[in-house]
């Protein structure tokens, strides 16, 4: 039985994971920087051990001194969080050498999608659908590979993530230049130089499904859109996936299933599709093996709390929920609330919070750490908070996230809040079913 | 510890009370916390809806905890250059390199003088004037707060 979990995170995930754990009986204790040793998550923890100092390198990403602060606390069990060390499989050993319970799947799952090539090989395997396309060692292989696939491709960098080292190429003429800024910034930014070719889907959907596993059995909690991204990174999420036939969904799901059982998957994962927009057909991207910042919406529609059954499954318990025991209701929306100035190229906008009235009442959440007085410190990334909202239907939803978003006043800092009001009245967004291309066209 | 009193259920089960009834805030305040509740909007209904407002008392108050460059006020006939943002100035674009400027130097409105690391984000900082530089009052990987002067110019 896990009696003192130690959480390897901060912000508005670590508070989220500390209130389940709580309320599971379990003993928290935080492990903050120096910088966020006053905190929210701080202040409700039941115990706080300082990690390091402010830089995320030399606290939150440093696998040793983590550890050596669990080891310190007696924790019998660590929870990543998303971000971080989450999906490290050097940390989960080390936290498995010193008989720490790591909330998280199995190495092996973490090496099997520990990068997006070898991701795709076990999607294969599976028996999934992937984006045609493959390696390539050098640029003769990457022009044979897009002459295969036809242009336009997209170059991917083989440990990406966030989209960097990710170039869309139209013509072949322009393919030699691109590959050598795609592997720089690849080097650059993972210090892995290899990139990979894949078609481009001119009108993709980011839809993916949440798993959960016990290495024996596993079940799907429905799907996740996430198309609308700027760079590549979530802004707005819903649950379920909309504007799309009842059976593609059910194929996109049941093949998510098939994956987690063909890798014996143990927790809670993302299995992540690109979707194409006019005919449904789906690919398989990557499997995230963490909590996702987006699965409130899951959360919303399933009654399920995720984060309560990733340490029951963590503890050796099978899986307590049937697939048939499961029925989505509703339809919920989250946005990222974030201390970025949309109006000035996204600008980061840390600071003191002399304000913070977040909405409130039935069907509104608001995960954050954040109240009023609170600092964002300049050291981390920008999510203050996220709402969420769920209705009966997706108009009843999307009404609810206008009016709450209406209410909202965070004050002392910039944010995102005014650029989700936007996203809330527009058109495309209201009819709902948009691709990744939205929010470029949004802001132009 | 355990010190949040309301889980965020309760809170919402709070909001459900107080709509169905005439009141259009509630403000609940302890020694540990305030807790306000507000019915906002009214009339033009694009408002309408509940607001939670935490605060924690001083003592007890979620803090930034970070060390803060203080800097002096400006000499007489001196100018100063600001920090755009708050964050880690670094005066080289990376460990080891030169600095991008050194004292007495001359730079111009668009020469970059230094970064500042906010937010995992490398942002320049411009001189913003024409002159030289007198004094950089800032070292280098020191936190800054937004506006704070980090280096002297006397102008050309």
């Amino acid at each position: 039985m896990i009696k003192r979990l130690f959480i390897a995170n901060r912000g508005e995930i670590a508070l989220r994971i500390i209130r389940t754990a709580q309320r599971l009986g379990i003993t928290t204790i935080l492990g903050a920087s120096e910088a966020d040793a006053s905190s929210l998550p701080a202040f409700q923890a039941d115990e706080v051990a300082i990690v390091g100092p402010a830089p995320s390198n030399q606290s939150y990403l440093d696998v040793d001194a983590v550890i050596a602060a669990a080891k310190a606390a007696k924790a019998d069990a660590i929870h990543p969080g998303y971000g971080f060390l989450s999906e490290n499989a050097r940390f989960a050993q080390a936290a498995a050498d010193a008989g720490i319970i790591f909330v998280g799947p199995d190495i092996s799952s973490l090496n099997a999608m520990g990068d997006k090539l070898m991701a795709r090989k076990v999607g294969i395997e599976a028996g999934l659908p992937v984006v045609p396309g493959g390696e390539a060692a050098n640029k003769d292989e990457a022009l044979a590979r897009a002459e295969e696939t036809g242009f336009p491709v997209l170059l991917k960098a083989v440990s990406g993530g966030g989209g960097k080292g990710m170039r869309r190429v139209d013509r072949a003429e322009d393919l030699s230049a691109e590959i050598d800024t795609a592997m720089a910034e690849a080097q650059a930014s993972f210090g892995d130089p290899r990139i990979y070719v894949e078609r481009f889907i001119a009108s993709g959907r980011h839809v993916e499904v949440q798993v959960l596993g016990d290495g024996e059995n596993a079940i799907h909690l429905g799907t996740r859109d996430c198309s609308i991204q700027r760079r590549f990174q979530k802004l707005v999420e819903e649950a379920p996936a909309p504007a799309m036939p009842v059976e593609k969904r059910a194929a996109i799901e049941d093949a998510a299933v098939r994956l987690t059982r063909h890798l014996n998957y143990k927790g809670a994962g993302t299995v992540e599709m690109l979707v194409d927009a006019e005919t449904f057909d789906f690919f398989f991207l990557e499997m995230n093996a963490r909590i996702q910042v987006e699965h409130p919406v899951t959360e919303a529609i399933t009654g399920v709390d995720l984060i309560e059954q990733q340490i029951l499954i963590a503890d050796g318990n099978p899986l307590g929920i049937r697939q048939d025991d499961l029925t989505l209701s509703g339809h919920a929306i989250e946005v990222r609330i974030n201390a970025e100035d949309p109006d000035a190229d996204f600008r980061p906008s840390p600071g003191t919070i002399t304000r913070a009235a977040w909405p409130a009442g039935p069907g509104i959440r608001v995960d954050t750490h954040i109240a009023t007085g609170g600092k964002v410190p300049p050291f981390y990334d920008s999510l203050i908070g996220k709402l969420i909202v769920h209705a009966p239907t997706r108009e009843e939803a999307v009404e609810k996230l206008g009016a709450a978003l209406a209410t909202m006043q965070i004050e002392g800092i910039t944010t995102t809040a005014s650029l989700h009001a936007k996203i809330a009245a527009d058109a495309g967004f209201r009819k709902g079913g948009v691709d990744t291309r939205f929010f470029k066209e949004f802001a132009a | 510890m355990s010190k949040l009193p309301l889980t965020p259920d309760a809170v919402s089960e709070i909001v459900a009370i107080i709509d169905g009834s005439g009141y259009d805030h509630l403000d609940i305040k302890t020694d540990a916390f305030r807790l306000r509740l507000r019915r906002e909007g009214g009339g033009d209904g694009s408002a309408d809806g509940w607001t939670q407002d935490w605060s924690f008392s001083e003592a007890e108050a979620p803090a930034g905890g970070d060390k803060v460059a203080t800097v002096a006020e400006l000499p007489d006939g001196l100018l100063g250059i600001a920090a755009p943002l708050p964050g880690t100035f670094y005066r080289a674009p990376q460990p080891g390199a030169p600095p991008f400027v050194e004292e007495g130097e001359t730079v111009d409105e668009n020469t970059v003088v230094g970064i500042i690391e906010t937010m995992k984000l490398m942002n320049p900082v411009h001189a913003g004037c024409s002159g030289t530089i007198e004094k950089v009052v800032v070292n280098d990987a020191t936190m800054v707060d937004g506006g704070a002067t980090i280096m002297h110019v006397r102008p050309a």
